[in-house]
């Protein structure tokens, strides 16, 4: 398992369209990605649970993963979060 | 009738009402395994159809969609194949024996709720996508015959409830001359569409906008939210009147875009924008800025619950600079305090906040504040034209503590072997009459001078801007701020150094000639102010602002000067 923190870049939060991104990349490996931002957990697999925990700018998410293939979805996930989402 | 102006301009057309079938519930009750398996598989089968309506879409090569429009697309996909709705759809057909269609409507219209409730504007207007992705899966399931893309005849104002993604990307804009809607906010999709295309619009305008039958007589003002049904004669006159004269100006004024801002007799200005953040900046370069004379960095302070760490502060300026086109832009650093306040930063209570802890004084006070600033806008310096400004500056002392912080960040960052711009350019605001009567001592401490006038106007005159009880004190045209003002301008040029102006006053048209005959050849002002001071700049000749100034200089109070500038200004 592998858990990592991190800070929302883009100033509008984790909106709509970066989730969008998010869950197709999710998408593409066979771990489970959990989201999580205080107490609240979701699977990364639905918009709905992503938006509906409104996640603002400069707010700190933990992404939790889990899988065979976790090392290459953890590398994926961290470009996603520290340079992708800031384009989005 | 009064809405929300989402996208500005007035329309004047036909009323065309597009009105939705009420969607109900059946009400009935599954009894069979059979039947519950089968419902199942139809909703699973329609969410595979609506799937397939939005790929059609995004294919349909009559459409030209927007990066926008297409956004909107793939947000439609995602919410319609989202595995929470259909998991929760699945249980109430499974445990609530519902039929599909009403097992839908049902969990739609809960989470309808939940994001309408949610106190953020974005979210609680991603409410109408959930809405639109149910409407589009039950559209498969109750097989309600696609709808009818309405054909127009002649200019028509579409009036709806709200206008889903689909609607709007399928109908003949070419005819839709604004928009107005029941429900809707500044972030839902109507706002997004009409803006992308130029179209007037207003959005929650209630209930009464539905009353408008078709054929009826609309007018609408997507500036000021104002609706209209059938007004009278002379109400439709006014605003007709208006439309043209607003159409033929922004027509104009458009068309300045590309001109070059040179007087008549060939003396260059260099039009600037005041910006928060990226889009301001772009909006102001479509507009004809060239370049940014201010950046503040507040916003990137404030609404969060502590100090952003270098390494955001870096992303925040590098983006700037990445998308400057190589323009310069002047990065002030942080202007906190006043009436700017941080949740996480506490500041006792002042008398005289305005005259109290902050700006340049609070990150001399605490310098691990500063530096983390200074360090982030330093790195970022590699990527664009970057220059620092300090804001308060009321001696020579200050300018020479924040240059000393200002080295020990270049020095902290060589030692971590990060690159950055060593000869970056360094400049003050000017805003406290102190530093504006001795422009002449500051001019040989640093690179450039920018002239705040807010804060320069309310501290000559002893003006709280905030207190509207001596509101009409506030004045930008009183002869001894004028003097000011000129006093900085002829010292930055008798010492070589550049002087801008980045307050209201730059904005402001009346203010353009009487400014360019003191000599001032860098204006920074809002966005939308940009063509509007254009026009005057190429309209008139230095000599004539030359004279402008001298006239207003004999001048002795600022009911006379305005009245004066108001007569000379064309």
């Amino acid at each position: 398992m592998i858990t990592k923190d991190y800070t929302i870049l883009a100033a509008q939060g984790l909106h709509a369209r970066p989730a969008t991104a998010l869950i197709r990349l999710v998408k593409n490996f066979k771990s489970a990605v959990i989201l999580q931002k205080g107490s609240k957990m979701v699977k990364l697999n639905s918009m709905l649970n992503i938006l509906s925990m409104a996640i603002k700018g400069g707010e700190t998410v933990t992404i939790i993963i889990e899988g065979e293939d976790e090392q290459e979805a953890a590398i994926a996930i961290d470009l996603f979060f520290t340079e992708q989402a800031k384009e989005l | 009738m009064k809405g929300i102006g989402v996208s500005p301009g007035i329309s004047i057309g036909r009323a065309f009402v597009i009105s939705k079938a009420a969607t109900t519930f059946s009400g009935v009750q599954l009894t069979t395994n059979e039947d519950i398996a089968a419902g199942i598989s139809k909703f699973e089968a329609a969410v595979v159809s609506a799937s397939a309506e939005i790929e059609a879409i995004k294919m349909d090569l009559n459409l030209t969609l927007s990066a926008d429009e297409l956004n909107i697309l793939e947000i439609q996909v995602e919410l319609i194949n989202d595995p929470q709705i259909k998991d929760d759809v699945v249980e109430k057909i499974e445990t609530d024996k519902k039929t599909p269609g009403d097992a839908l409507l049902e969990v739609i219209a809960n989470l309808v709720t939940v994001f309408e409730e949610m106190d953020d504007e974005y979210m609680s207007a991603r409410s109408a996508d959930i809405r639109d992705a149910g409407a589009r899966i039950l559209k498969y399931l109750q097989n309600i015959p696609p709808p009818v893309i309405p054909t127009f005849n002649g200019d028509v104002i579409i009036i709806a409830d709200d206008i889903s993604p689909s609607e709007t990307m399928t109908m003949d804009l070419q005819h839709v001359r604004g928009f107005a809607t029941r429900a809707g906010s500044k972030t839902s999709h109507t706002a997004i569409i009409a803006k992308a295309k130029g179209i007037p619009a207003v959005v929650a305008c209630g209930d009464d906008v539905m009353m408008a039958v078709e054929g009826d007589l609309i007018v609408l003002d997507g500036a000021t939210g104002f609706i209209h049904i059938n007004p009278d004669e002379s109400a439709l006159n006014d605003y007709k009147l208006k439309r043209d004269a607003l159409a033929s100006e922004t027509e104009k004024l458009k068309g300045l875009k590309d001109v070059p801002s040179i007087t008549t007799d060939g003396v260059s200005v260099h039009l600037e924008v005041n910006i928060s953040g990226i889009d301001d900046m772009l909006l102001g370069f479509e507009n004809g800025g060239e370049g940014v004379g201010l950046l503040r960095t507040e916003l990137l302070f404030m609404n969060r619950d502590s100090f952003p760490t270098e390494d955001e502060q870096f992303e925040f300026y590098k983006s700037i600079a990445l998308q400057s086109k190589n323009n310069p832009v002047i990065v002030r650093t942080i202007d906190i305090g006043g009436d700017k306040q941080l949740s996480y930063f506490n500041i006792d209570a002042e008398l005289n906040p305005f005259l109290g802890y902050r700006a340049i004084r609070i990150c001399l006070d605490r310098p691990e504040i500063f530096i983390t600033q200074l360090k982030a806008i330093l790195r970022a310096s590699v990527f664009g034209k970057l220059k620092i400004m300090f804001p308060m500056i009321a001696n020579v002392q200050e300018i020479r503590a924040a240059k000393k912080l200002l080295e020990q960040a270049k020095y902290e960052l060589t030692i971590q072997n990060i690159s950055f711009n060593a000869n970056i350019k360094v400049g003050i605001m000017i805003e406290i009459p102190s530093a504006a009567v001795t422009a002449d001592i500051l001019a040989k401490e640093v690179d450039f001078f920018s002239i705040g006038t807010n804060d320069l106007c309310q501290y000559t005159l002893a003006v709280d801007r905030m207190n509207e009880k001596i509101s009409h004190l506030y004045d930008t045209y009183n002869p001894g701020v004028l003097r000011l003002i000129g006093n900085v301008i002829e010292q930055g040029a008798k010492n070589n150094i550049p002087v801008g102006m980045c307050g209201e006053v730059a904005g402001d048209p009346l203010a353009t000639l009487l400014l360019l005959g003191m000599g001032l050849k860098e204006f920074s002002m809002g966005p939308a102010a940009i063509p509007v001071i254009k026009k005057i700049i190429i309209s008139n000749s230095e000599t004539k602002a030359k004279q402008v100034f001298s006239t207003v200089m004999q001048m002795d109070n600022s009911t006379d000067i305005l009245a004066y500038l108001r007569q000379v200004t064309t």
